[in-house]
């Protein structure tokens, strides 16, 4: 647990004094939901839902932002690796679970609290307040993501020699993972040969999860989002683990 | 585990560092090749050798970082590959490429490091703090590593593995790139550390006068394999009394000429032509008439006492910067980090 908490404190200190990133990382979500948000709000209407389209478009950009920094502190492994930190960890009595768990830890936290940055701003732009009881729903979701793709960016840095391929992972992620979720459209209104896609997707459990939380509505059952997205956190766990076990310094 | 820890130092016959057959492959080419040796408690020992002989490959693979292809090591009686985790707390190591986290500062990196080893808060603050100062970094020690010097990032590092005290040190390559009065004040640290810890240190370096200085015993390495291993005097001592080097626009006739039986061996490099002999001062002269009867030139001639550097020609017949070392050494330098 000492093991743990060390690697978990570095990562979010990192985090944490990475003011630039924290600052450029908001500005492509608040982009998004002004055009999207302002530019759409009066000619879509979400069927089921008498808020605009800001509104609901409103979980699927925080979860992006969670998405993205996770992935992203994930991969930071490969830093690591070429700073050679990563071999002086390495070289300590510890197991590489306790890394693992400790950077996954790490990104989640740094995720979730780019996430609530970013609702901060939201109310102050303009969301309807939400209970306490459905916020902290949103944000156990945003952690749920976090853990999810902190780990799968372990995993990806476990498996890559150096940066190369980082922007092909990360269009990957923004335009598969993002793109298929239900985060800009609602899955009721999907043609056929897309929904599947999009019900395969974790990040629209995740999205689904801080819908319900924020707005109280959601096409996926709460209950339902829960199951997969904490599934899919153990599982991005587990292969995490198992591929940073092989991880070459 | 216990079994180390349990004795005291100075009654275990435990050899600190035991290697046998130890061999490493990447596919088809051997970067070690079946190298043994024996290192006792409390000893400095050097690892010599040119660019790519594979001295970091060694320590890696004492320090648990790369598994062998073949053969074992042990290390404070624990195997390298059987039992990881009893080597890997017995064992402190300073990489040859820099490993600091940058974006902490030097108090930060070595608390994380100590807490990664278990140190309880108490001892890890005021170790840490006497590490510092020893390495004279207190002063800066909330500074982030990324605004330090090359020579104080080499100090943290060194300040760093032994934060644990570790039975065994091992320092790769741990002067590289520091000015020379850096070089000697961390030379003076090392052999203190030694002498007042009993610290176990095996380190590599190329630079002969750090060899020559620090160890009780030195390996030369090259090509994987060692070439030999003994003490700087015996090594040095083994190749004969006096070395004469004479300068000359034909060097190859020089070697040619010089055949008498009082020569022990003759190497020609770089114009160089070095010849091995006892009792210099007496055949001098001797050497000086033949050179000229054969109406070669004599650019300038020099006589004195073998160094390691002679050493290192005689065994490996070459010299130990030959094949571009300096410029290796200064890409080094601008941390392979740097921009990935
Ligand atoms: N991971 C690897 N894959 C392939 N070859 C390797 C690998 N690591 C080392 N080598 C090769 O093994 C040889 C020994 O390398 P090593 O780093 O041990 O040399 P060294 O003695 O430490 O040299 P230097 O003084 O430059 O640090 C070199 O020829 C190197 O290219
Ligand atoms: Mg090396």
């Amino acid at each position: 647990m000492d093991i743990v908490y060390t690697i978990w404190l570095r990562s979010v200190k990192r985090y944490l004094r990475s003011k630039s990133r924290i600052i450029g990382s908001l500005g492509m979500p608040l982009f998004l939901m002004l055009v999207l948000g302002f530019g759409l709000d009066s000619v879509v209407q979400i069927p089921g839902m008498e808020e605009g389209y800001m509104d609901f478009i409103i979980p699927g950009i925080v979860a992006m932002s969670v998405l993205f920094t996770s992935v992203f502190s994930g991969i930071q492994i490969i830093w690591d690796k070429q700073f050679g930190f990563l071999k002086a960890t390495l070289v300590a009595p510890v197991s590489r679970l306790e890394i693992m768990i400790g950077q996954t830890l790490g990104g989640a936290t740094a995720a979730v609290i780019q996430g609530l940055i970013l609702m901060v701003l939201v109310l102050l732009i303009g969301l309807h307040p939400v209970s306490i009881a459905g916020f902290l729903i949103a944000v156990g979701f945003m952690a749920l993501i976090g853990v999810t793709f902190t780990a799968l960016g372990i995993a990806i840095a476990s498996r890559m020699e150096d940066m190369h391929g980082f922007q092909l992972i990360m269009n990957f992620i923004v335009f598969v993972i993002f793109g298929l979720s239900g985060a800009l459209f609602p899955i009721d209104g999907l043609p056929d040969y897309i929904r599947p896609l999009t019900l395969a997707d974790p990040l629209t459990y995740g999205v689904e999860g801080i819908r319900y939380g924020l707005s109280g509505i959601a096409q996926v059952h709460p209950f339902t989002c829960l199951a997969v997205m904490a599934s899919c956190a153990v599982l991005m766990i587990v292969v995490g683990a198992y591929l940073f076990r092989k991880i070459q310094s | 585990m216990t079994r180390s820890s349990a004795s005291p130092q100075t009654t275990n016959p435990t050899p600190a560092i035991e290697v046998c057959n130890l061999t490493k492959s990447f596919g088809n080419f051997v970067a070690v090749d079946n190298i043994s040796f024996s290192i006792a408690r409390g000893e400095i020992f050097g690892l010599l050798g040119p660019n790519g002989a594979g001295k970091t490959t060694t320590i890696s693979m004492l320090s648990t970082i790369q598994k062998p292809t073949s053969g074992t090591a042990m290390i404070n009686g624990h195997d390298v590959v059987a039992e990881e985790d009893a080597v890997r707390k017995s064992i402190g190591i300073v990489f040859q490429d820099q490993s600091l986290d940058e974006e902490l500062t030097a108090y930060e990196n070595m608390d994380f490091h100590g807490r990664l080893y278990r140190i309880p808060g108490e001892v890890r603050r005021k170790r840490i703090g006497e590490l510092l100062a020893l390495v004279g970094l207190e002063d800066r020690k909330d500074d982030f590593v990324k605004t330090y010097s090359g020579g104080m990032r080499r100090r943290l590092e060194i300040a760093r593995g032994l934060l644990h005290e570790p039975k065994v040190l091992f320092l790769d390559e741990p002067t590289l790139g520091l000015d020379p009065q850096t070089r000697n004040h961390l030379w003076e640290y090392i052999a203190r550390l030694n002498e007042e810890k009993g610290i176990t240190i095996i380190l590599t370096t190329h630079y002969m006068e750090e060899a020559d200085r620090l160890c009780d015993r030195i390996a030369i390495i090259d090509h994987g394999a060692i070439v030999v291993l003994d003490t700087a005097e015996n090594l040095k001592n083994s190749i004969g009394g006096d070395v004469v080097t004479i300068t000359s626009p034909d060097p190859d006739a020089i070697a040619g000429l010089l055949t008498a039986p009082w020569v022990s061996s003759i190497e020609q490099h770089d114009g160089l032509v070095t010849i091995h002999l006892q009792e210099a001062d007496r055949h001098i002269p001797g050497i000086v008439t033949a050179i000229h009867q054969n109406g070669i030139g004599i650019t300038s001639l020099s006589v004195r006492k073998p160094t390691l550097e002679d050493v290192f020609l005689h065994y490996t017949g070459r010299t130990i910067r030959e094949g571009g070392a300096t410029g290796k050494e200064a890409m080094r330098m601008i941390y392979r980090a740097r921009g990935g």
